[in-house]
Protein backbone atom coordinates (compact mmCIF):
# COMPACT_ATOMS: atom_id res chain seq x y z
CA UNK A 1 0.00 0.00 0.00
CA UNK A 2 1.14 3.43 -0.49
CA UNK A 3 -0.64 6.96 0.60
CA UNK A 4 -1.79 9.30 -2.45
CA UNK A 5 0.28 11.62 -1.11
CA UNK A 6 3.54 9.34 -2.07
CA UNK A 7 1.80 9.06 -5.25
CA UNK A 8 1.45 12.31 -5.99
CA UNK A 9 5.18 13.02 -4.76
CA UNK A 10 6.08 10.26 -6.89
CA UNK A 11 4.49 11.71 -10.10
CA UNK A 12 5.78 15.15 -9.15
CA UNK A 13 9.65 13.90 -9.05
CA UNK A 14 9.04 11.79 -12.44
CA UNK A 15 6.81 13.36 -14.44
CA UNK A 16 9.74 15.77 -16.25
CA UNK A 17 12.01 13.02 -16.68
CA UNK A 18 9.32 10.42 -17.87
CA UNK A 19 7.60 13.04 -20.42
CA UNK A 20 11.52 13.45 -21.93
CA UNK A 21 11.56 9.95 -22.85
CA UNK A 22 8.28 9.64 -23.72
CA UNK A 23 8.79 13.28 -26.41
CA UNK A 24 11.43 11.17 -27.62
CA UNK A 25 10.27 7.77 -28.46
CA UNK A 26 6.62 8.79 -29.70
CA UNK A 27 8.08 12.56 -31.31
CA UNK A 28 4.90 14.31 -30.49
CA UNK A 29 4.64 16.73 -27.33
CA UNK A 30 0.80 16.15 -27.13
CA UNK A 31 1.14 12.98 -27.42
CA UNK A 32 3.63 12.30 -25.31
CA UNK A 33 1.62 14.34 -22.72
CA UNK A 34 -1.68 12.99 -23.05
CA UNK A 35 0.06 8.73 -23.00
CA UNK A 36 2.02 9.61 -19.52
CA UNK A 37 -1.54 11.49 -18.18
CA UNK A 38 -2.95 8.13 -18.64
CA UNK A 39 -0.30 6.26 -17.49
CA UNK A 40 -0.88 8.66 -14.17
CA UNK A 41 -4.51 7.53 -14.08
CA UNK A 42 -3.33 3.56 -14.24
CA UNK A 43 -0.50 3.87 -11.74
CA UNK A 44 -3.08 5.96 -9.05
CA UNK A 45 -5.81 2.97 -9.30
CA UNK A 46 -2.84 0.33 -9.30
CA UNK A 47 -0.18 1.43 -6.51
CA UNK A 48 -2.72 2.30 -4.11
CA UNK A 49 -4.26 -1.02 -4.16
CA UNK A 50 -0.57 -3.12 -4.55
CA UNK A 51 2.77 -2.38 -4.38
CA UNK A 52 4.13 0.36 -6.34
CA UNK A 53 6.86 -0.72 -9.04
CA UNK A 54 10.74 -0.53 -7.95
CA UNK A 55 11.46 2.10 -10.93
CA UNK A 56 8.46 4.26 -10.68
CA UNK A 57 10.26 5.99 -14.02
CA UNK A 58 10.62 3.43 -16.05
CA UNK A 59 7.25 1.67 -15.60
CA UNK A 60 5.87 5.22 -16.35
CA UNK A 61 7.64 5.25 -19.43
CA UNK A 62 6.42 1.69 -20.10
CA UNK A 63 2.73 2.45 -19.71
CA UNK A 64 2.96 5.24 -21.34
CA UNK A 65 4.04 4.21 -24.65
CA UNK A 66 1.63 1.48 -24.73
CA UNK A 67 -1.10 4.01 -23.95
CA UNK A 68 0.30 6.09 -26.88
CA UNK A 69 0.57 2.97 -29.19
CA UNK A 70 -3.35 2.35 -28.05
CA UNK A 71 -4.03 5.97 -29.00
CA UNK A 72 -2.45 6.06 -32.29
CA UNK A 73 -3.89 2.42 -33.19
CA UNK A 74 -7.28 4.60 -32.37
CA UNK A 75 -6.47 7.33 -34.52
CA UNK A 76 -4.94 4.95 -37.33
CA UNK A 77 -8.29 2.97 -37.24
CA UNK A 78 -9.84 6.22 -37.60
CA UNK A 79 -8.34 7.91 -40.29
CA UNK A 80 -6.84 4.67 -42.00
CA UNK A 81 -3.47 6.27 -42.28
CA UNK A 82 -0.59 4.00 -42.82
CA UNK A 83 1.87 6.43 -41.86
CA UNK A 84 0.69 5.92 -38.30
CA UNK A 85 0.77 2.53 -38.55
CA UNK A 86 4.66 2.56 -39.65
CA UNK A 87 5.47 4.74 -36.65
CA UNK A 88 3.82 2.47 -34.51
CA UNK A 89 5.73 -0.84 -35.31
CA UNK A 90 8.91 1.83 -34.98
CA UNK A 91 7.33 2.07 -31.31
CA UNK A 92 7.46 -1.45 -30.47
CA UNK A 93 10.28 -2.54 -32.08
CA UNK A 94 12.17 -0.15 -29.14
CA UNK A 95 13.95 -2.33 -26.00
CA UNK A 96 11.97 -1.03 -22.84
CA UNK A 97 15.01 -1.19 -20.56
CA UNK A 98 17.34 2.15 -21.96
CA UNK A 99 20.31 2.76 -20.68
CA UNK A 100 20.67 5.30 -17.80
CA UNK A 101 22.81 7.93 -19.67
CA UNK A 102 19.95 7.88 -22.73
CA UNK A 103 17.03 8.86 -20.11
CA UNK A 104 19.54 11.83 -18.55
CA UNK A 105 19.88 12.84 -22.39
CA UNK A 106 16.18 12.97 -22.88
CA UNK A 107 15.75 15.20 -19.85
CA UNK A 108 18.55 17.84 -21.67
CA UNK A 109 16.82 17.58 -24.70
CA UNK A 110 13.57 18.42 -23.29
CA UNK A 111 14.78 21.57 -21.54
CA UNK A 112 16.84 22.88 -24.49
CA UNK A 113 13.63 22.55 -26.33
CA UNK A 114 11.83 24.28 -23.98
CA UNK A 115 14.17 27.14 -23.86
CA UNK A 116 15.06 27.39 -27.50
CA UNK A 117 15.89 31.19 -28.69
CA UNK A 118 13.24 30.76 -31.16
CA UNK A 119 10.65 31.12 -28.11
CA UNK A 120 9.89 34.57 -26.46
CA UNK A 121 11.54 34.55 -23.01
CA UNK A 122 8.03 34.51 -21.10
CA UNK A 123 6.93 31.48 -23.37
CA UNK A 124 10.30 29.49 -22.19
CA UNK A 125 9.78 29.95 -18.87
CA UNK A 126 6.06 28.68 -19.14
CA UNK A 127 7.46 25.63 -20.80
CA UNK A 128 9.99 24.58 -18.48
CA UNK A 129 7.69 25.56 -15.83
CA UNK A 130 4.81 23.11 -17.25
CA UNK A 131 6.73 20.20 -18.73
CA UNK A 132 10.04 19.94 -16.94
CA UNK A 133 9.07 20.89 -13.69
CA UNK A 134 5.50 19.25 -14.22
CA UNK A 135 3.23 22.36 -12.87
CA UNK A 136 -0.11 22.74 -13.78
CA UNK A 137 -1.50 24.66 -16.35
CA UNK A 138 -3.02 26.81 -13.49
CA UNK A 139 0.22 27.15 -11.34
CA UNK A 140 2.19 28.56 -14.31
CA UNK A 141 -0.83 31.12 -15.01
CA UNK A 142 -0.82 32.16 -11.60
CA UNK A 143 3.02 32.85 -12.09
CA UNK A 144 2.33 35.10 -14.99
CA UNK A 145 -0.85 36.50 -13.22
CA UNK A 146 -2.42 35.70 -16.39
CA UNK A 147 -5.78 33.33 -16.36
CA UNK A 148 -5.93 29.61 -17.33
CA UNK A 149 -7.11 29.68 -20.54
CA UNK A 150 -5.03 32.09 -21.63
CA UNK A 151 -1.91 30.59 -20.37
CA UNK A 152 -3.27 27.12 -21.67
CA UNK A 153 -3.79 29.29 -25.47
CA UNK A 154 0.05 30.36 -24.73
CA UNK A 155 1.60 26.78 -24.26
CA UNK A 156 -0.76 25.27 -27.27
CA UNK A 157 1.00 27.57 -29.44
CA UNK A 158 4.54 27.42 -28.15
CA UNK A 159 4.42 23.40 -28.52
CA UNK A 160 2.80 23.86 -32.34
CA UNK A 161 5.67 25.85 -33.20
CA UNK A 162 7.57 22.86 -31.97
CA UNK A 163 5.84 20.96 -34.26
CA UNK A 164 5.42 23.61 -37.21
CA UNK A 165 8.84 25.46 -37.41
CA UNK A 166 11.40 22.30 -37.06
CA UNK A 167 12.44 22.87 -33.49
CA UNK A 168 14.76 19.84 -32.80
CA UNK A 169 14.47 17.46 -29.86
CA UNK A 170 18.08 17.74 -28.96
CA UNK A 171 20.79 19.00 -27.25
CA UNK A 172 22.90 21.86 -29.24
CA UNK A 173 26.17 20.37 -30.21
CA UNK A 174 29.42 21.73 -30.01
CA UNK A 175 29.79 25.66 -31.13
CA UNK A 176 25.86 26.17 -30.51
CA UNK A 177 25.93 24.66 -26.87
CA UNK A 178 27.83 27.64 -25.46
CA UNK A 179 25.25 30.18 -26.14
CA UNK A 180 22.04 28.11 -26.22
CA UNK A 181 23.47 26.99 -21.99
CA UNK A 182 23.54 30.62 -21.34
CA UNK A 183 19.95 30.98 -22.81
CA UNK A 184 18.98 27.71 -20.55
CA UNK A 185 20.23 29.32 -17.61
CA UNK A 186 18.84 32.77 -18.02
CA UNK A 187 15.31 30.84 -17.80
CA UNK A 188 16.20 29.07 -14.59
CA UNK A 189 17.09 32.38 -13.38
CA UNK A 190 14.13 34.14 -14.72
CA UNK A 191 12.45 31.55 -12.79
CA UNK A 192 14.64 32.00 -9.72
CA UNK A 193 13.94 35.35 -9.60
CA UNK A 194 10.23 35.93 -10.03
CA UNK A 195 10.63 33.35 -6.74
CA UNK A 196 12.85 35.73 -4.97
CA UNK A 197 11.67 38.87 -4.98
CA UNK A 198 8.05 39.00 -7.28
CA UNK A 199 8.09 41.52 -8.92
CA UNK A 200 4.14 42.47 -8.37
CA UNK A 201 1.45 41.61 -5.83
CA UNK A 202 1.26 41.49 -2.60
CA UNK A 203 3.93 38.87 -1.23
CA UNK A 204 7.57 39.79 -1.20
CA UNK A 205 8.77 36.37 -1.93
CA UNK A 206 7.51 33.24 -3.62
CA UNK A 207 9.49 30.67 -2.60
CA UNK A 208 8.03 27.93 -4.90
CA UNK A 209 9.25 29.29 -7.84
CA UNK A 210 12.99 29.83 -5.99
CA UNK A 211 12.85 25.87 -4.97
CA UNK A 212 11.83 25.05 -8.26
CA UNK A 213 14.46 27.09 -10.00
CA UNK A 214 16.98 25.26 -7.73
CA UNK A 215 15.61 22.21 -8.13
CA UNK A 216 16.64 22.81 -12.10
CA UNK A 217 19.80 24.20 -11.00
CA UNK A 218 20.62 21.34 -9.28
CA UNK A 219 19.56 18.62 -12.22
CA UNK A 220 21.05 20.41 -14.81
CA UNK A 221 24.49 20.44 -12.73
CA UNK A 222 24.05 17.02 -12.36
CA UNK A 223 23.26 16.20 -15.84
CA UNK A 224 26.25 18.39 -17.39
CA UNK A 225 28.84 18.55 -14.72
CA UNK A 226 32.14 20.89 -14.45
CA UNK A 227 30.51 23.51 -15.51
CA UNK A 228 31.55 27.09 -13.94
CA UNK A 229 28.41 29.02 -15.01
CA UNK A 230 26.13 26.27 -13.80
CA UNK A 231 28.09 25.58 -10.59
CA UNK A 232 27.94 29.60 -10.34
CA UNK A 233 23.89 30.16 -10.88
CA UNK A 234 23.33 27.40 -8.31
CA UNK A 235 25.96 28.52 -5.88
CA UNK A 236 23.95 31.83 -6.35
CA UNK A 237 20.88 30.82 -5.83
CA UNK A 238 21.80 28.76 -3.37
CA UNK A 239 23.22 31.90 -1.35
CA UNK A 240 20.43 34.02 -2.18
CA UNK A 241 17.89 31.71 -0.83
CA UNK A 242 19.37 30.61 2.16
CA UNK A 243 19.00 34.38 3.07
CA UNK A 244 14.87 34.00 3.17
CA UNK A 245 13.72 33.69 6.51
CA UNK A 246 15.90 36.48 7.28
CA UNK A 247 14.64 38.92 4.78
CA UNK A 248 11.33 39.21 5.79
CA UNK A 249 9.21 40.11 8.73
CA UNK A 250 6.03 38.01 9.91
CA UNK A 251 3.64 41.10 8.75
CA UNK A 252 5.37 40.49 5.30
CA UNK A 253 8.03 43.69 5.84
CA UNK A 254 11.01 43.92 4.17
CA UNK A 255 14.26 43.64 6.55
CA UNK A 256 17.46 45.37 4.67
CA UNK A 257 20.36 43.28 4.44
CA UNK A 258 22.24 45.70 7.33
CA UNK A 259 18.92 45.13 10.04
CA UNK A 260 18.96 41.20 9.00
CA UNK A 261 18.72 38.75 12.11
CA UNK A 262 22.04 36.57 10.87
CA UNK A 263 21.00 33.82 12.82
CA UNK A 264 17.94 33.10 10.66
CA UNK A 265 20.08 32.29 8.02
CA UNK A 266 20.01 28.85 6.64
CA UNK A 267 23.52 27.53 7.56
CA UNK A 268 23.61 24.34 5.72
CA UNK A 269 22.47 25.93 2.63
CA UNK A 270 25.41 28.40 2.46
CA UNK A 271 27.74 25.49 3.61
CA UNK A 272 26.68 24.09 0.29
CA UNK A 273 26.46 27.36 -2.32
CA UNK A 274 30.00 28.10 -0.63
CA UNK A 275 31.65 24.53 -1.65
CA UNK A 276 29.78 25.14 -5.00
CA UNK A 277 31.15 28.77 -5.50
CA UNK A 278 34.60 27.53 -4.57
CA UNK A 279 34.34 24.67 -7.25
CA UNK A 280 33.18 26.78 -9.87
CA UNK A 281 36.28 28.97 -9.26
CA UNK A 282 38.36 25.69 -9.71
CA UNK A 283 36.79 25.23 -12.93
CA UNK A 284 39.56 26.63 -15.83
CA UNK A 285 38.47 29.05 -18.39
CA UNK A 286 37.32 32.56 -18.39
CA UNK A 287 35.50 34.28 -15.26
CA UNK A 288 31.44 33.37 -15.54
CA UNK A 289 29.06 36.19 -14.26
CA UNK A 290 27.19 33.89 -12.16
CA UNK A 291 29.93 32.74 -10.22
CA UNK A 292 31.30 36.56 -10.18
CA UNK A 293 27.65 37.32 -9.03
CA UNK A 294 27.72 34.20 -6.33
CA UNK A 295 31.18 34.51 -5.29
CA UNK A 296 29.80 38.36 -4.18
CA UNK A 297 26.59 36.55 -2.13
CA UNK A 298 29.53 34.49 -0.59
CA UNK A 299 31.13 37.07 0.90
CA UNK A 300 27.83 38.51 2.27
CA UNK A 301 26.93 34.99 3.47
CA UNK A 302 30.66 34.83 5.27
CA UNK A 303 30.43 38.43 6.78
CA UNK A 304 29.54 38.26 10.59
CA UNK A 305 27.70 41.54 10.60
CA UNK A 306 26.78 44.32 7.51
CA UNK A 307 29.25 46.14 8.85
CA UNK A 308 32.28 43.61 8.98
CA UNK A 309 31.49 42.54 5.64
CA UNK A 310 34.65 42.80 3.05
CA UNK A 311 33.05 45.43 1.10
CA UNK A 312 36.86 46.46 -0.97
CA UNK A 313 36.89 42.79 -2.47
CA UNK A 314 32.78 43.21 -3.67
CA UNK A 315 33.30 46.75 -5.13
CA UNK A 316 36.17 44.87 -7.01
CA UNK A 317 34.23 41.70 -7.76
CA UNK A 318 31.74 44.50 -9.10
CA UNK A 319 34.65 45.66 -10.87
CA UNK A 320 35.50 42.56 -12.76
CA UNK A 321 31.56 41.84 -13.56
CA UNK A 322 31.49 45.05 -15.42
CA UNK A 323 34.28 44.23 -17.65
CA UNK A 324 33.02 40.91 -18.31
CA UNK A 325 29.46 41.32 -18.69
CA UNK A 326 28.97 45.18 -18.22
CA UNK A 327 25.00 46.71 -17.58
CA UNK A 328 23.90 49.89 -16.12
CA UNK A 329 22.00 47.34 -13.42
CA UNK A 330 25.51 45.91 -12.35
CA UNK A 331 27.03 49.75 -12.26
CA UNK A 332 23.95 50.69 -9.96
CA UNK A 333 25.26 47.71 -7.58
CA UNK A 334 28.80 48.72 -8.08
CA UNK A 335 28.03 52.17 -6.77
CA UNK A 336 26.15 50.99 -3.75
CA UNK A 337 29.54 48.66 -2.77
CA UNK A 338 31.19 51.90 -3.69
CA UNK A 339 29.39 54.08 -1.19
CA UNK A 340 30.44 51.60 1.74
CA UNK A 341 33.75 51.47 0.94
CA UNK A 342 34.23 55.32 -0.47
CA UNK A 343 31.53 57.02 1.19
CA UNK A 344 27.50 57.72 0.09
CA UNK A 345 29.12 61.12 -1.95
CA UNK A 346 30.94 58.98 -3.94
CA UNK A 347 28.39 56.84 -5.10
CA UNK A 348 26.10 59.07 -5.57
CA UNK A 349 28.27 60.89 -8.33
CA UNK A 350 28.59 57.33 -10.00
CA UNK A 351 24.60 57.10 -9.83
CA UNK A 352 23.91 60.20 -11.39
CA UNK A 353 26.02 59.46 -13.87
CA UNK A 354 24.41 56.33 -14.66
CA UNK A 355 21.35 58.31 -14.53
CA UNK A 356 22.50 60.60 -16.54
CA UNK A 357 23.30 58.32 -19.34
CA UNK A 358 19.61 57.18 -19.65
CA UNK A 359 20.53 53.10 -19.16
CA UNK A 360 18.27 52.59 -16.49
CA UNK A 361 15.00 54.89 -17.66
CA UNK A 362 12.63 53.00 -15.88
CA UNK A 363 13.90 50.74 -13.78
CA UNK A 364 12.52 50.92 -10.56
CA UNK A 365 15.48 50.16 -8.30
CA UNK A 366 17.32 53.33 -9.44
CA UNK A 367 15.98 56.14 -7.28
CA UNK A 368 15.65 53.46 -4.19
CA UNK A 369 19.39 53.52 -4.39
CA UNK A 370 19.53 57.55 -5.32
CA UNK A 371 16.99 57.88 -2.07
CA UNK A 372 19.30 55.43 0.11
CA UNK A 373 22.37 57.33 -0.52
CA UNK A 374 20.62 60.94 0.07
CA UNK A 375 19.19 59.99 3.15
CA UNK A 376 22.83 59.00 4.45
CA UNK A 377 24.33 62.14 3.23
CA UNK A 378 21.22 63.78 5.26
CA UNK A 379 20.09 65.79 2.13
CA UNK A 380 16.86 65.56 3.30
CA UNK A 381 14.48 67.05 0.68
CA UNK A 382 16.28 65.23 -2.30
CA UNK A 383 15.84 61.91 -0.43
CA UNK A 384 12.00 62.70 -0.07
CA UNK A 385 11.68 63.17 -3.81
CA UNK A 386 13.51 60.20 -4.46
CA UNK A 387 11.29 57.68 -2.09
CA UNK A 388 8.49 59.40 -3.06
CA UNK A 389 9.94 58.72 -7.69
CA UNK A 390 10.56 54.96 -6.00
CA UNK A 391 7.20 54.50 -4.63
CA UNK A 392 5.93 55.61 -8.15
CA UNK A 393 8.17 53.36 -9.38
CA UNK A 394 7.41 50.19 -8.05
CA UNK A 395 4.40 47.75 -8.07
CA UNK A 396 5.20 45.53 -5.21
CA UNK A 397 3.76 46.58 -1.89
CA UNK A 398 6.34 45.80 0.49
CA UNK A 399 8.71 48.03 -1.01
CA UNK A 400 5.84 50.93 -0.67
CA UNK A 401 5.85 49.96 2.93
CA UNK A 402 9.78 50.08 3.15
CA UNK A 403 9.95 53.70 1.41
CA UNK A 404 7.09 54.84 3.70
CA UNK A 405 9.37 53.90 6.83
CA UNK A 406 12.13 55.31 5.91
CA UNK A 407 10.34 58.43 5.06
CA UNK A 408 9.19 58.40 8.79
CA UNK A 409 12.40 57.60 10.33
CA UNK A 410 13.74 60.99 8.54
CA UNK A 411 11.04 63.13 10.09
CA UNK B 1 11.92 21.12 -43.87
CA UNK B 2 11.42 23.86 -46.63
CA UNK B 3 11.75 27.56 -44.97
CA UNK B 4 11.54 30.81 -46.64
CA UNK B 5 13.40 33.61 -45.51
CA UNK B 6 12.18 36.97 -45.94
CA UNK B 7 15.02 39.69 -45.84
CA UNK B 8 13.49 43.11 -44.82
CA UNK B 9 15.70 46.26 -44.57
CA UNK B 10 15.62 50.14 -44.88
CA UNK B 11 15.69 50.50 -48.45
CA UNK B 12 17.09 53.88 -47.82
CA UNK B 13 20.48 53.24 -47.25
CA UNK B 14 20.62 51.35 -50.46
CA UNK B 15 19.65 54.68 -52.79
CA UNK B 16 22.07 56.31 -50.93
CA UNK B 17 24.82 53.81 -51.24
CA UNK B 18 27.71 54.55 -53.58
CA UNK B 19 28.45 52.59 -56.67
CA UNK B 20 31.26 51.02 -54.85
CA UNK B 21 29.40 49.68 -52.06
CA UNK B 22 26.66 48.52 -53.75
CA UNK B 23 28.92 46.09 -55.91
CA UNK B 24 30.65 45.14 -53.13
CA UNK B 25 27.10 43.67 -51.59
CA UNK B 26 26.01 42.34 -55.22
CA UNK B 27 29.44 40.41 -54.46
CA UNK B 28 28.39 38.78 -50.80
CA UNK B 29 25.11 38.05 -52.14
CA UNK B 30 26.67 36.13 -55.13
CA UNK B 31 29.07 34.74 -52.94
CA UNK B 32 26.18 33.62 -49.93
CA UNK B 33 24.01 32.31 -52.95
CA UNK B 34 26.92 29.77 -54.22
CA UNK B 35 27.98 28.43 -50.91
CA UNK B 36 24.16 27.89 -50.16
CA UNK B 37 23.61 26.19 -53.60
CA UNK B 38 26.72 24.07 -53.29
CA UNK B 39 25.85 23.19 -49.64
CA UNK B 40 22.53 21.38 -50.85
CA UNK B 41 20.31 24.17 -48.99
CA UNK B 42 19.12 26.79 -52.29
CA UNK B 43 15.55 26.30 -53.74
CA UNK B 44 14.91 29.62 -54.95
CA UNK B 45 15.56 32.89 -54.44
CA UNK B 46 15.59 36.50 -55.57
CA UNK B 47 15.52 40.41 -54.66
CA UNK B 48 12.69 42.35 -55.11
CA UNK B 49 12.77 45.91 -56.54
CA UNK B 50 12.08 48.93 -54.21
CA UNK B 51 9.00 49.12 -52.50
CA UNK B 52 8.15 52.59 -54.88
CA UNK B 53 7.02 50.11 -57.47
CA UNK B 54 5.35 48.22 -55.85
CA UNK B 55 1.15 48.07 -56.25
CA UNK B 56 -1.32 46.38 -53.55
CA UNK B 57 -4.60 44.68 -54.91
CA UNK B 58 -7.31 44.62 -52.43
CA UNK B 59 -10.62 43.08 -54.12
CA UNK B 60 -13.86 44.40 -52.30
CA UNK B 61 -17.20 43.80 -53.23
CA UNK B 62 -16.03 41.78 -56.51
CA UNK B 63 -14.39 45.37 -56.87
CA UNK B 64 -10.37 45.42 -57.74
CA UNK B 65 -9.00 48.21 -55.90
CA UNK B 66 -5.37 49.10 -56.03
CA UNK B 67 -2.82 51.33 -54.13
CA UNK B 68 0.56 52.85 -54.59
CA UNK B 69 2.82 51.00 -52.44
CA UNK B 70 3.27 48.29 -50.12
CA UNK B 71 1.08 46.76 -47.68
CA UNK B 72 1.99 48.41 -44.44
CA UNK B 73 4.57 51.46 -44.04
CA UNK B 74 7.20 49.91 -41.87
CA UNK B 75 11.19 50.83 -40.98
CA UNK B 76 12.58 47.99 -42.80
CA UNK B 77 10.90 46.73 -46.37
CA UNK B 78 11.04 43.34 -47.76
CA UNK B 79 13.13 43.34 -50.26
CA UNK B 80 14.48 39.99 -51.47
CA UNK B 81 13.62 36.31 -50.25
CA UNK B 82 15.53 32.84 -50.24
CA UNK B 83 13.30 29.48 -50.19
CA UNK B 84 16.01 26.91 -48.73
CA UNK B 85 15.60 23.21 -47.62
CA UNK B 86 17.01 22.96 -43.59
CA UNK B 87 17.05 19.67 -41.31
CA UNK B 88 15.36 21.86 -38.52
CA UNK B 89 15.13 25.29 -37.01
CA UNK B 90 18.51 25.91 -36.08
CA UNK B 91 20.16 24.57 -39.70
CA UNK B 92 17.37 27.58 -41.15
CA UNK B 93 18.51 30.13 -38.54
CA UNK B 94 22.09 29.61 -39.10
CA UNK B 95 21.54 30.01 -42.83
CA UNK B 96 19.59 32.81 -42.15
CA UNK B 97 22.64 34.44 -40.22
CA UNK B 98 24.99 34.23 -43.04
CA UNK B 99 22.53 36.26 -45.23
CA UNK B 100 24.65 39.59 -46.07
CA UNK B 101 22.14 42.08 -45.02
CA UNK B 102 21.15 40.41 -41.74
CA UNK B 103 23.84 42.48 -40.23
CA UNK B 104 21.78 45.78 -41.06
CA UNK B 105 18.03 44.48 -41.26
CA UNK B 106 16.46 41.52 -39.95
CA UNK B 107 15.63 38.17 -41.52
CA UNK B 108 12.18 36.47 -40.82
CA UNK B 109 12.61 32.68 -40.82
CA UNK B 110 9.11 31.19 -41.43
CA UNK B 111 8.35 27.18 -42.18
CA UNK B 112 6.90 26.32 -45.08
CA UNK B 113 2.75 24.62 -45.25
CA UNK B 114 2.95 21.15 -46.09
CA UNK B 115 -0.50 19.84 -47.72
CA UNK B 116 -1.11 16.31 -46.85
Amino acid sequence: MIAATDIDKVFRDEAGRALATLIRLVGDFDLAEDALQDAFAVALERWSSGEPPDNPRAWLVNVGRNKAIDRIRRQAAFRGKQQALLHELALNAQGPDEPLAMLDDDMLRLIFTCCHPSFAAEVQVALTLRTVCGLSTAQVARAFLVGEDAMAQRLVRAKQKIRLAGIPYQVPESDALAPRLDGVLAVIYLVFTEGYVATSGTDLMRPDFAAEAIRLGRLLDRLMPDRAAIKGLLALMLLHDARRAGRETAAGDIVLLEEQDRSLWDRAQIEEGLALVDDALRVPGRPQPYVVQAAIAALHARAPSYAQTDWPQIAGLYEVLLRINPSPVIELNHAAAISMVDGPARALDLVDAISARGGLDGYEMLPAVRADLLRRLERKQEAREAYAAATGATQLEPLRRLYARRLREME
Amino acid sequence: MQYLLLIYRNESYLTDMNAADRQKLAGEYGAYTQSIIQSGHFKAGDGLQPTTTATTVRVRDGKTMTTDGPFAETREQLGGYYLIEAKDIDDAIAIAARVPEAKRGSIEVRPVMIYK
